[in-house]
């Protein structure tokens, strides 16, 4: 099912420079599959060792994902998936 | 609006008036009473009238208005308009604004300058009392503490602590409004300082002029009842949120780059940065500020929302960012809020804590505290 996805800063470089991108899936895991497919690249940067990165949070809508079902966490048509690294500021 | 009397007299529809608390018990206990008249001073008389005791507070021995109180008209001081002349119509709001609260005196100088504050009922005479005695930590006078720590200043309150070990580079003024072109190559503790209390003397500017580590954050930081992040690096950012949780102090949060902010209120309990981001991502992955760019105007908005936060904080007022994530994107003009929990198995505030007392952030990091080692030529402390 499409599911939208929002990239923020670093991640939309990878998209083209898009800020939302279209996917399909029905649990968050498939939709990361789907865009790798689409924008390669961009799983390395959410995911390591086939788990997210401990720096970047996935929100279902307004909810933490680690707070649901983490990777396994259903998805409905017309759910809004955010994927957020941490931010520093500046130098790191 | 008027309606023409049988006796040929405009009759004026009535003015509101608010009564700050100290006069309330004066007034019926009312926040807001109705009075008639064509102008101020009519106003008051016709207050006056309803409430005698109220007359003899806004009145001194020979019938004028004493220093200490100032009357503003839909938000403006009178003396800046016509006095009790100020023609009041049908719909006018006005405030009668005492300068005493909560025991203590703000000169006239103080009830004009915070005036556009103190007539707002949420802050009020004695949340501008509040203000000036709340002790604020900037970390970084940088892009995010820059307009914070202003509108603090601005704002009146007490003390602004700013901690930075940098200079004022070139690069720095495309974003850091503390900081002007002469000031290059000047600490921007003394450039910060000199900006805020050019801004407003009655504001105390205390700076430490080193950066903050594990040494000295747990000897500075619970100087102060709250800090504000501008730090530009996990490194200071996993070590402030350490030190605020140990020094039970809330942090307001904020970071940006490119085009993207975030911005937070840890108070202990109610989760943390680890609780947020477990952990920090590995050195190079996520580009920095100098590496990739931020919007200048964008630190704006962030640092004037902790600012914010950090006065609604003071002031108990409103809806804090605890336990909410707000995400801003500046290119899609986007506003949103995230839910932000407390994580039980973090390590810090966690149900079965790991970590009782600073770490090596250094080892944590994998990256040095900015000014222990080699800086560039952006090697600023904060955004």
């Amino acid at each position: 099912m499409a599911i939208e996805v929002k990239l923020t800063a670093t991640l939309q470089k990878l998209a083209g420079g898009a800020r939302s991108v279209q996917s399909e899936g029905s649990n968050v895991r498939e939709v990361l599959e789907d865009l790798e497919r689409r924008h390669p690249g961009i799983q390395d940067m959410v995911m390591v060792d086939g788990q997210i990165h401990r720096f970047v949070n996935i929100y279902l809508n307004d909810e933490d994902i680690r707070f649901l079902e983490q990777l396994e966490t259903p998805l409905r048509e017309g759910d809004v998936l955010s994927i957020l690294p941490a931010l520093a500021g500046g130098k790191i | 609006m008027e309606l023409r009397e049988p006796d040929g007299r405009n009759r004026h529809m009535p003015v509101t008036v608010y009564i700050p608390t100290p006069f309330r018990r004066f007034a019926g206990n009312q926040t807001y009473v109705k009075a008639d008249g064509k102008t101020v001073g009519e106003v008051l008389e016709s207050l006056g009238g309803q409430y005698p005791s109220l007359r003899q507070m806004i009145y001194d021995a020979s019938d004028e208005i004493p220093g200490h109180i100032n009357i503003y008209v839909n938000s403006q001081e009178i003396h800046s308009l016509q006095g009790k002349l100020t023609p009041v119509k049908d719909g006018d709001e006005m405030a009668v604004i005492p300068a005493i609260a909560g025991g203590q005196v703000l000169t006239p100088e103080q009830v004009n300058r915070y005036s556009r504050h103190i007539i707002m009922p949420q802050v009020g005479p004695a949340g501008q009392r509040k203000l000036m005695e709340t002790e604020v930590l900037v970390v970084g006078a940088g892009g995010l503490g820059g307009p914070a720590a202003l509108y603090l200043a601005l704002a009146g309150i007490g003390t602004i602590g700013i901690i930075d070990f940098d200079v004022v580079d070139l690069s720095n003024l495309q974003r850091q409004v503390l900081h002007q072109t002469e000031d290059v190559g000047k600490p921007k503790t003394e450039s910060a300082k000199e900006t805020l209390r050019a801004y407003n003397p009655d504001v105390n500017v205390v700076i430490h002029n080193t950066p903050i580590t594990s040494d000295n954050a747990m000897e500075i930081i619970p100087q102060y009842d709250m800090v504000v992040n501008g730090a530009d690096n996990f490194t200071t950012r996993y070590l402030v949120n350490d030190a605020c949780y140990f020094a039970g102090k809330t942090l307001v949060d904020g970071s940006i780059l490119l085009f993207d902010g975030q911005a937070t209120v840890f108070v202990p309990g109610h989760g943390c940065y680890r609780c947020l981001f477990p952990a920090p991502p590995p050195p190079g992955l996520v580009p920095n500020c100098a590496e990739a760019g931020v919007l200048g105007a964008l630190t704006g908005v962030m640092g004037s929302i902790q600012a914010i936060e950090v006065i609604k904080q003071v002031l108990g007022i409103g809806e804090s960012l605890v336990s909410r994530l707000l995400l801003f994107d500046a290119l899609a003009m986007d506003f949103r809020i995230v839910k932000l929990r407390r994580d039980p198995k973090c390590p810090l505030c966690g149900d079965n804590p790991t970590i009782k007392e600073l770490i090596d952030y250094e080892g944590f990091c994998g990256a040095p505290f900015p000014g222990q080692d080699h800086d560039g030529p952006d090697g600023s402390v904060g955004a």
